[in-house]
């Protein structure tokens, strides 16, 4: 199948600031596909070219088979679109704003005020855009995004500033939009959040992509080395451990141990050694390196700089 | 997109009436300073005075109007600005609406609230006008519309490239306040200074006023030609102008 978005040799420049240059990527057919990195990056840059806002310097953009900027309109009908720090009229009411998108696209008000229940927006339909909290605003967002039944969905920082739980709550709303058969394309600076929902995920760093697979892929290509902390009873058993085959590392703290190693069968490797050596085992736990040890594996520098 | 325009035009209105000084500022006040002004000015003067009165019958109407125009235009202005700085602009764009579509509601909005506001001061005007004044209410109406839309293509202007919310007002204000006092509403043209008329010629204003203080004396249309061609050119520059210049964010 024809891939959904495809981004050849993509360069934008504002001014004399290279703001994305040769960036290339596919986004398939019902998956939730992450353009991630730090604020700067040129994330929102590409997602507001692929969506037909801007105009690409250089490159070739096709989206649904589309020229997103001549074919603006056509792929309009076809596309959703959430826009980082957007906001509506103040004092427009939500109910006011599904019907009116609705009505954009054709649809029936009653597509609107369904999808106001989906998102448990109900209640809040005669209330004013002002007075939203942040995940309820967000939540409104998504709710034209979706309203004319979009192939495509675009979320741009969907959840930037969010309390953790209404972030937990957008969530499980995009995996349940990916469940209804639709294709994701969504910017996030937060790693966890690309690690819990993206199928794949494209690192993007000063205008340029870094790297691009699922998340499970990347952290095993780039941080392939597998923590375990151990906690033990018996202190002495320190040299045992090190002995242990494919362990690299070993770090003691009172009666803690931190044991490295890699490779997949490190894990099962280190259980059979200390199970074989009868080791009394109080706690035994793995540490899995995230996207962001791979981000500083990538980049040499942390996320949050 | 017909729908689209009207649907936007009447959520505009509706959101419009919901500021805190909508509805109070458009109408209410206007239509308080006329009052006043007409109690003022009105019950001082016997009738027959002020049926002939230039001043009563032809000037202080169209100074009421353009007034409210520029009142309007300084508004879509301000409304730009704030739409823009919020990003609405570009969430709006980013939608089956052509960017035609939104700006030409925005107008409307502004067209139909100074229609309301004209409306409701001749209503009340009725009780200071003589009632033996004949207005040609058509012609009227149709050269205020005229001139409107050329004062607000000249707005639009200026909506295109001010920057931030702060200084919208200020700037607008600074291009349409000084036009108020070589427009020839109060001192006609001709007893301006040589330089000074020669300044009066290229301020759409002049022709907005000449064309609106004919047309309450009774003037046929071919007496104004030369105002209307005046105001659609300045019309068709700050379209054209405002089309390249626009910003959306």
């Amino acid at each position: 199948m024809a891939p959904v978005i495809a981004v050849a040799g993509f360069r934008k420049t504002y001014g004399s600031t290279v703001a994305v240059d040769d960036v290339s990527f596919e986004v398939r057919d019902g998956e939730i596909f992450g353009l991630i990195g730090p604020n700067g990056a040129g994330k929102t840059t590409t997602m507001e070219c692929v969506e037909g806002l801007r105009r690409p310097d250089r490159g070739s953009i096709a989206v649904l088979g589309l020229d997103p900027f001549r074919d603006v309109y056509k792929l309009q009908h076809r596309i959703g679109v959430q826009l980082q720090q957007a906001q509506l009229q103040k004092r427009i009411k939500v109910v006011e704003a599904v019907h009116f998108w609705a009505s954009l696209y054709g649809k029936p008000a009653t597509d609107g005020d369904r999808l106001l229940d989906q998102l448990g927006l109900a209640e809040k339909r005669n209330a004013w855009f002002m007075t939203l909290s942040g995940g309820q605003k967000q939540r409104l967002f998504i709710a034209l995004a979706l309203v004319n039944d979009p192939q495509l969905v675009f979320l741009d920082e969907l959840t930037t500033g969010l309390d953790p739980q209404a972030r937990r709550a957008i969530w499980d709303l995009i995996r349940g939009i990916r469940a209804r058969g639709k294709t994701v394309f969504l910017t996030t600076h937060l790693m966890e959040e690309a690690e819990r929902l993206c199928d794949r995920v494209a690192i993007i760093e000063h205008g340029r992509i870094i790297d691009m697979d699922t998340p499970e892929r990347l952290v095993a290509r780039h941080c392939p080395e597998r923590t375990v902390v151990l906690t033990t009873t018996d202190v002495g058993v320190e040299e045992a451990l090190r002995a242990l085959p494919g362990v690299e590392r070993v770090e003691r703290q009172d009666n803690r141990f931190t044991i490295q190693g890699r490779g997949d069968d490190f894990v099962g490797a280190l259980i059979h050694g200390v199970s074989a050596h009868a080791i009394p085992v109080q706690d035994f736990r793995t540490v899995h390196p995230t996207l962001e040890d791979v981000f500083l594996r990538l980049t040499g520098h942390s996320f949050r700089d | 997109m017909l729908r689209g325009l009207l649907g936007l035009t009447w959520l505009e209105i509706k959101i419009f009436m919901r500021e805190p000084l909508g509805a109070i500022g458009s109408f209410l006040v206007p239509v308080l300073v006329y009052v006043v002004l007409g109690r003022l000015t009105g019950n001082r003067l016997p009738p027959g005075a002020a049926a002939s009165s230039e001043m009563m019958r032809v000037t202080l109407p169209v100074f009421g109007a353009v007034v409210i125009v520029i009142n309007a235009v300084l508004s879509l202005i301000t409304i730009i600005a704030i739409y823009r700085e919020g990003g609405i602009l570009k969430r709006l764009r980013a939608t089956p609406l052509r960017p035609a579509t939104i700006l030409t509601a925005h107008v409307l909005v502004k067209l139909v609230f100074t229609a309301i506001t004209l409306l409701l001061m001749v209503l009340v005007g009725r009780r200071y006008y003589p009632a033996d004044l004949h207005l040609p209410v058509v012609n009227v109406t149709l050269a205020l519309l005229i001139a409107t839309c050329s004062i607000l293509s000249m707005g639009f202007v200026v909506a295109s490239m001010v920057r931030t919310t702060r200084f919208a007002q200020p700037a607008g204000a600074l291009l349409f306040y000084p036009m108020f006092g070589l427009c020839g509403l109060f001192v006609p043209l001709n007893a301006l200074p040589p330089r000074l008329h020669m300044l009066a010629r290229f301020i759409p204003l002049t022709y907005a006023v000449s064309l609106l203080k004919g047309m309450m004396r009774g003037d046929p249309w071919s007496a104004h030609v030369t105002d209307i061609a005046a105001l659609a050119l300045v019309f068709a520059i700050c379209i054209a102008l405002s089309a390249r210049v626009f910003r959306w964010e």
